[in-house]
């Protein structure tokens, strides 16, 4: 099914996947930090690509964005962004009590730190989502990319160019008050897309 | 002192001298800049994709392609005043923005594809490429001056640099 024959219907049962897969992931989240993060209700849009970069900020914000690919039942990509003061804060959460002072540049340490978050998290989103629908989604190793938000999400875009002119996201955010803001996006292929919802009787 | 205009993913714009022409966050699509030195007219493409040929459905926006992008380009900076034979080009962009390791990956060579499709087209075209900054694992903000074709290239932690 074309992206924009998508109907209310679809939309919502994207928006609930969101809920599920995020609410899963946050919860992971949380636990690794220690902290109470509360999620906002996921959203669900066609984002044309002139403004995809206006939906986590400007283009050239500074962003931490780790990405897995994704195959099996399920192919495309997801990717957890977040903004660089929220990547240093969740650092500094993990590393606490290991006497190690965080080094707000990034060096190796904390690259593979914010590689294993993201590889926790977007897995607790993607085995929700696998249980959900009954499907086998297997995920890749995480890729890590800190960089500007229009450089980051041109990656996405691409792939989304092949089919059409617009992205579909399923966004959420997240955060505990102040400390952490960052966008789940989940990026399936078209036949994905038709695959998820037809495991879902539509 | 000139305006900067902006010019968006899958977008293309024309100007004369004393505009200038930016895209901000450039990742694996390339930033082409094309100028006439003579008339000072000159242009900027943001191709996401090398080859509209290899899709087989209906093409809604020909500017995000490597090939057609750079046709339409062309086509707006002559009715500028622009003279084909005489243009040349400045190229940025088509970073591997995910360290994806091995070869099996097609979305972590999509930079290079994009870089090399440019340069086939430009060289079917005789334009001659005077500059370019590709490749790499990181994104670029570039602007495009009209007045002198020096293109200025930003990059996070990195120096400044114009080529």
């Amino acid at each position: 099914m074309p992206y924009g024959e998508m109907d209310a219907m679809h939309m919502d049962v994207l928006r609930e996947i969101g809920n599920i897969g995020a609410g899963n992931a946050t919860t992971a989240l949380a636990k690794l930090i220690n902290a109470k993060i509360d999620m906002k209700v996921p959203k669900v849009e066609m984002v044309d690509f002139q403004h995809l970069a206006s939906v986590v900020g400007n283009e050239e914000d500074l962003m931490v964005a780790v990405m897995v690919t994704l195959s099996n039942d399920v192919d495309g990509m997801m990717m957890f962004l977040m903004d660089k003061k929220s990547g240093t804060y969740l650092i500094e959460q993990m590393m606490a009590g290991s006497g190690m002072p965080v080094n707000e540049e990034f060096g190796e340490l904390e690259h593979s730190v914010i590689s294993e978050i993201g590889n926790i998290i977007t897995g607790s989103y993607l085995s929700a989502l696998a249980s959900l629908l009954n499907m086998k989604i297997d995920m890749s190793i995480p890729y890590l990319s800190i960089d500007m938000a229009g450089a980051i999400l041109s990656v996405p875009a691409i792939e989304f160019g092949k089919i059409g002119d617009e992205v579909l996201l399923i966004q959420t955010d997240f955060g505990d008050e102040v400390e952490v803001k960052g966008y789940f996006i989940l990026i399936p292929d078209q036949e994905s897309y038709t695959r998820i919802l037809s495991a879902l009787g539509m | 002192m000139g305006e900067m205009i902006k010019v968006g993913m899958a977008d293309l714009k024309a100007c004369k001298a004393p505009h200038a022409l930016t895209t901000l966050g450039l990742g694996s699509c390339v930033g082409v800049c094309l100028f006439d030195p003579v008339t000072k007219v000159s242009g900027m493409a943001h191709v996401m994709l090398p080859d509209s040929k290899q899709i087989t459905r209906e093409i809604n926006n020909p500017m995000k392609f490597a090939d057609t992008g750079i046709d339409m380009l062309i086509k707006q900076m002559v009715s500028l005043g622009a003279d084909k034979r005489r243009l040349k080009a400045k190229i940025a962009g088509g970073a591997q923005m995910f360290a994806f390791n091995g070869t099996s990956s097609s979305i972590g060579r999509v930079g290079d594809r994009n870089v090399e499709a440019v340069k086939i087209k430009l060289k079917e075209l005789s334009i001659p490429i005077l500059a370019e900054d590709t490749g790499a694992n990181y994104g670029r903000t570039i602007e495009f001056y009209s007045e002198d074709a020096r293109l200025r290239i930003r990059a996070v932690g990195k120096p400044l640099k114009t080529i």
